[in-house]
């Protein structure tokens, strides 16, 4: 043995190579990109980024703008009733999937089937659904209940309901197939052990059976709230932010900014905003997940 | 081999019944697993359920259980009907192979859980923990998580989930085929002595024969969801009362030869044994087609074959030394015929060997139905 040890920088060479695009990619577009967002959310660019420093201009003018506010309010709410609500229809339509059911894959097919259709199939789709002129108002006042109202994207305060409604149509499907797959990989045998011990299939679910599917949870997590945060084409489908400005969310003013009202400053303050929020939720977790005690189960 | 009744059958007929299984059917849909099986356990008894894999004895057991639903029949376990009883209502502690231990759960979390659900005082939980404990000796694991076990102390808290139930009937189903050969010999005799200290029923399962032969009071081989034999192991290994049963047990597995009887001498190729000294199962010699059945390490060799009722001469083909033994190969009436000798005998390939057989050690089948003669 009178080779000397490879140096670690040059073991599993091939693959090293071969992640270097990724690892490229990464650096330039996604950390480059971000950094030089974040530089010019201090400068009035407006067009074209330029760069002349305004310092914190941006973010006060954003913090006081009407619109910014209400994007937040409604990012908040749709977020909040998105991840309990798809959590808890998601895991209930996966349970009762799990119970051996008899066409189990088309029922499984029809439910995910939303998942599959662009989110501006499904804006336009529930626009029409919930119009009143012609979508589920009509049809029960068809029906004699000539006083029915549901309108929700006609009414300022309850639009954003209107969207959540169809957010929760397309995403409930993806989170029951994801859990589903979760019960499925839980072994039989402690569902017998949990029987025998007495203990009623809710609590076993519970106690037992949810506890063990917490990878599965955690990658359903990630998808939806990655999935919340940058909603934005539901809303251009649905609604268009309206009506007035009732529907607006984050992602549509970074849009609006940059591109409608050319002023780039302020989109990208926007986004910083996004991001520093989204930060401010992962890294907390990240460190609780993966620093620390390494040696859990 | 001497017929004897062994004492534990007359005991077990003495006592009352633990688990009395009647006129059992099972089917998953259109599939039939169990057909018309009847079954009693007596109090005490620690009985196998011995089979290949797909015979059924899982889905025996989980009717036992109560995990599946009986599609006709009925389960009886100490004198009271559960056959539609849930399964923690029936009285019953099970262990499964794959340990099914509630993987968020300390090892304590694990033993009381059920005991907290059913509102069990907590002096009570915290007693029946401890004696669980003590008993299987995992108090220095109360505090883990599986996770953080290995596998034959997992399997020991699974057993401790059974035992802090406080129950007259344990159901194993395979508890052992997880663990490596070394572990599995340990773990076996610990729930010997497990059952000498609880003198509680037990029903296990297994496909490995050396734990059935070694852990039981009696043996059930199934086969097909059917009952072939139910006995002793002694009865079992001696007394095989098909041939399946014949040749599932033992191993090497017994040497068969197909030929016929007539007026009390089987005869195969140039083979003519008189089967004086054999019991038939109905009191007389039977003529007609049969399958002379005779263990390896029931073949006569060295010294003692000139005191055998009957010799032949085989050139040996193989042999295979254990180190205890040396198991032999050759021909016998154009069949494979295997011998066991002692480790220290001295043989060679293309010796002739002189055999000597014993039809007082030897199983006799009808060459139809397979069925003890
Ligand atoms: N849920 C089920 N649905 C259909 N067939 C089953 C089911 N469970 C078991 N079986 C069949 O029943 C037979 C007996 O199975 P099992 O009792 O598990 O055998 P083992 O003796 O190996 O424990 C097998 O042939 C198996 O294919
Ligand atoms: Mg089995």
């Amino acid at each position: 043995m009178s080779s000397a040890r490879p140096s670690r920088l040059f073991r599993n060479k091939s693959a090293k190579i071969a992640a270097i695009p990724m690892i490229v990619t990464a650096l330039f577009v996604f950390v480059g990109g971000t950094v030089w967002t974040i530089v010019y959310s201090f400068t009035k660019s407006g067009l074209l980024p330029r760069l002349k420093w305004v310092g914190l201009d941006q973010y006060e003018r954003l913090w006081s703008t009407r619109k910014w506010l209400v994007s937040i309010e409604n990012l908040a709410i749709y977020g909040f009733c998105t991840l309990v609500l798809v959590f808890v229809i998601g895991f209930i339509l996966a349970a009762l999937i799990d119970q051996k059911i008899r066409f189990e894959n088309t029922i499984r097919t029809v439910i995910l089937y939303p998942y599959a259709l662009s989110f501006v199939v499904t804006g336009l789709v529930w626009q029409w659904i919930l119009n009143p002129e012609f979508g589920v108002q009509k049809i029960v006042r068809s029906w004699g209940w000539e006083s029915f109202q549901f309108d929700p994207l006609y009414t300022a305060d309850i639009a954003i309901y209107g969207v959540l409604i169809a957010g929760l149509w397309q995403g409930s499907g993806l989170v029951m197939v994801l859990m589903l797959a979760g019960l499925r990989g839980i072994d039989q045998d402690v569902w017998k052990a949990a029987r025998i011990d007495g203990i009623p299939a809710w609590k076993t679910y519970l106690f037992i059976v949810i506890p063990m599917m917490r990878p599965v949870f955690i990658t359903t997590l990630v998808l939806v709230v990655t999935g919340i945060v940058k909603i934005y084409d539901l809303i251009v489908a649905q609604t268009g932010g309206g009506p007035g400005i009732a529907t607006e969310v984050p992602a549509k003013y970074v849009y609006d900014s940059m591109f409608r009202a050319n002023n780039l400053g302020q989109g990208f303050a926007a986004s910083t905003m996004m991001l520093l929020t989204v930060a401010l939720i992962v890294i907390p977790w990240a460190i609780l997940e993966f620093g620390g005690s390494r040696n859990r189960d | 081999m001497c017929a004897v009744l062994p004492p534990a059958l007359s005991r077990v007929e003495i006592m009352s019944n633990s688990i009395e299984i009647k006129n059992l059917d099972l089917n998953f849909g259109s599939i039939e697993v169990l057909q018309n099986l009847n079954l009693d356990v007596g109090k005490g008894e620690f009985l196998v359920l011995l089979g290949s894999s797909g015979c059924g004895k899982s889905t025996l057991l989980n009717c036992i259980a109560g995990l599946l639903d009986v599609t006709a029949g009925q389960i009886h376990i100490n004198n009271k009907n559960v056959t539609w009883a849930e399964p923690s209502e029936r009285g019953i502690g099970m262990v499964f192979q794959s340990y099914a231990l509630y993987p968020q759960m300390t090892v304590e979390g694990n033993l009381s859980f059920g005991l907290k659900n059913a509102k069990l005082p907590k002096a009570e939980i915290a007693d029946r923990v401890k004696r669980a404990a003590d008993i299987l000796q995992i108090e220095p694991l109360l505090k883990r998580k599986p996770a953080a076990l290995s596998g034959g102390q997992r399997q020991r808290v699974a057993i401790g989930r059974a035992l802090v139930r406080d129950v007259d009937v344990f159901l194993f189903d395979e508890p052992l085929s997880n663990l490596d050969a070394k572990l599995r010999a340990d773990l076996r005799v610990e729930i010997k002595r497990l059952h000498q200290k609880l003198e509680n029923t037990m029903v296990y399962v297994t496909h490995d024969q050396i734990e059935a032969m070694t852990l039981a009071d009696r043996i059930a081989i199934m086969r097909g969801g059917k009952i072939m034999q139910l006995g002793t192991p002694d009865e079992i290994y001696g007394l095989p009362m098909n041939k399946y049963v014949a040749d599932f047990i033992g191993s090497p597995s017994m040497n068969f030869i197909d030929g016929s009887i007539q007026n009390g001498v089987f005869t195969a190729g140039d083979l003519a044994i008189s089967l004086t000294g054999y019991e038939f199962t109905s009191g007389e010699a039977v003529d007609g087609g049969a399958t002379l059945g005779i263990r390896p390490e029931h073949v006569i060799t060295g010294e003692l074959v000139s005191h055998s009722p009957y010799c032949i001469d085989v050139e040996v083909e193989l042999i295979e030394p254990t180190g205890s033994d040396k198991l032999i190969d050759c021909q016998v009436a154009g069949h494979l015929f295997r011998v066991r000798m002692d480790g220290q005998a001295q043989v060679s390939v293309g010796e002739v060997l002189r055999l000597g057989i014993d039809p007082a050690r030897a199983s006799l089948f009808d060459a139809a139905t397979e069925v003890r003669l």
